[in-house]
């Protein structure tokens, strides 16, 4: 399975997800600069987390307008899986290819921790190797992660199974709407979520829950 | 030409920012404020002095890049 890391001026987990990828995958990833307008073949495309541009602007405003992304958006066009995280998904929304945006958090507060999440579907190739429910120990560190969708967007979220993850109910550490960690595209292809799976994927992390979350997709695209 | 761009959060985005500077208001005896909403303010120099040309060409820039138009509406102000 090969897969690709975009890097943008200010992503900083980068190397995390390398790491995790290559762990999973036994195959380094390729990693993209920002101002590459080609990507080579490959089965996932990974937008890291970090403070890409300096989240200037809005968070992820300036890097999903960056010269790669037009290639990303062409390559999930065609059904190439997109995972987006943290600062990934702020660009995924964005660029357009999930509803919404992320808000400064409700406590404005930087937020770094470990907080519990629920696997809200297995439904999808990110989260097939979870079983619905099933609660998850993930990190996050955002300033930006209250998600806001119209009431319409979130309803339609809901009805077409489309929350992949959840902050547990009542620990909620950002005051996202409907305690909304991760979304899905409706082509259930792209992922955009908050938590860090990537650094809760070896033994000496807190938590190995993010594991599964890359064999998973390893299941699908190999 | 000049170009002044407004851009404010619309009504129903809930700004956490906007709260907080509220309240420090209220702590500084400005009893009076009801709300407060944060925006911001883009100051463009441009090169033409065609009034309609300016204003379609950053309209489409708020559309692509200086506005969320999920979170935000746009005001434009031209000047020479």
């Amino acid at each position: 399975m090969k897969t690709a890391v975009i890097v943008f001026p200010g992503s900083n987990c980068d190397r995390d997800v390398a790491v995790a990828l290559r762990a999973v995958t036994g195959t380094a990833p390729a990693m993209v600069w920002h101002g590459d307008s080609v990507l080579p073949r490959t089965d996932l495309i990974v937008l890291p987390g970090g403070f890409s541009y300096g989240d200037y602007l809005r968070c992820g405003a300036m890097a999903a307008r960056s010269p790669v992304m037009q290639a990303v958006l062409e390559a999930a066009r065609h059904g190439t899986p997109v995972l987006g995280i943290c600062n990934g998904f702020q660009i995924l929304t964005e660029a357009g290819l999930l509803p919404g945006t992320l808000l400064r958090n409700a406590g404005l507060s930087f937020v770094c921790r470990t907080v519990n999440v629920e696997v809200a579907t297995a439904d999808s190739a990110f989260t097939r190797g979870y079983e619905a429910g099933a609660r998850l120990r993930l990190p996050i560190a955002h300033h930006d992660g209250n998600y806001f969708a119209d009431a319409e967007t979130l309803d339609r979220l809901e009805e077409e199974d489309r929350v992949a993850f959840r902050y547990v109910e009542g620990e909620n550490p950002n005051g996202s709407a409907r305690n909304i960690a991760g979304i899905l595209s409706r082509s259930r292809t792209v992922l955009g979520l908050m938590p860090h799976p990537e650094r809760a994927a070896e033994p000496v992390h807190p938590s190995t829950d993010g594991r599964a979350l890359f064999e998973g997709l390893l299941g699908v695209m190999a | 030409m000049k170009a002044r761009v407004h851009v404010t959060l619309k009504p129903g985005v809930v700004d956490p920012e906007g709260a907080a500077i509220a309240r420090s208001l209220g702590r500084l005896g400005f009893g009076g404020v009801e709300a407060v909403r944060v925006g911001k303010v883009f100051e463009l120099a441009l090169a033409t002095s065609d009034t309609d040309a300016a204003r379609a060409e950053v309209e489409a820039m708020c559309e692509k890049l200086l506005a969320n138009p999920v979170i935000q509406s746009y005001r434009i102000e031209l000047a020479d």
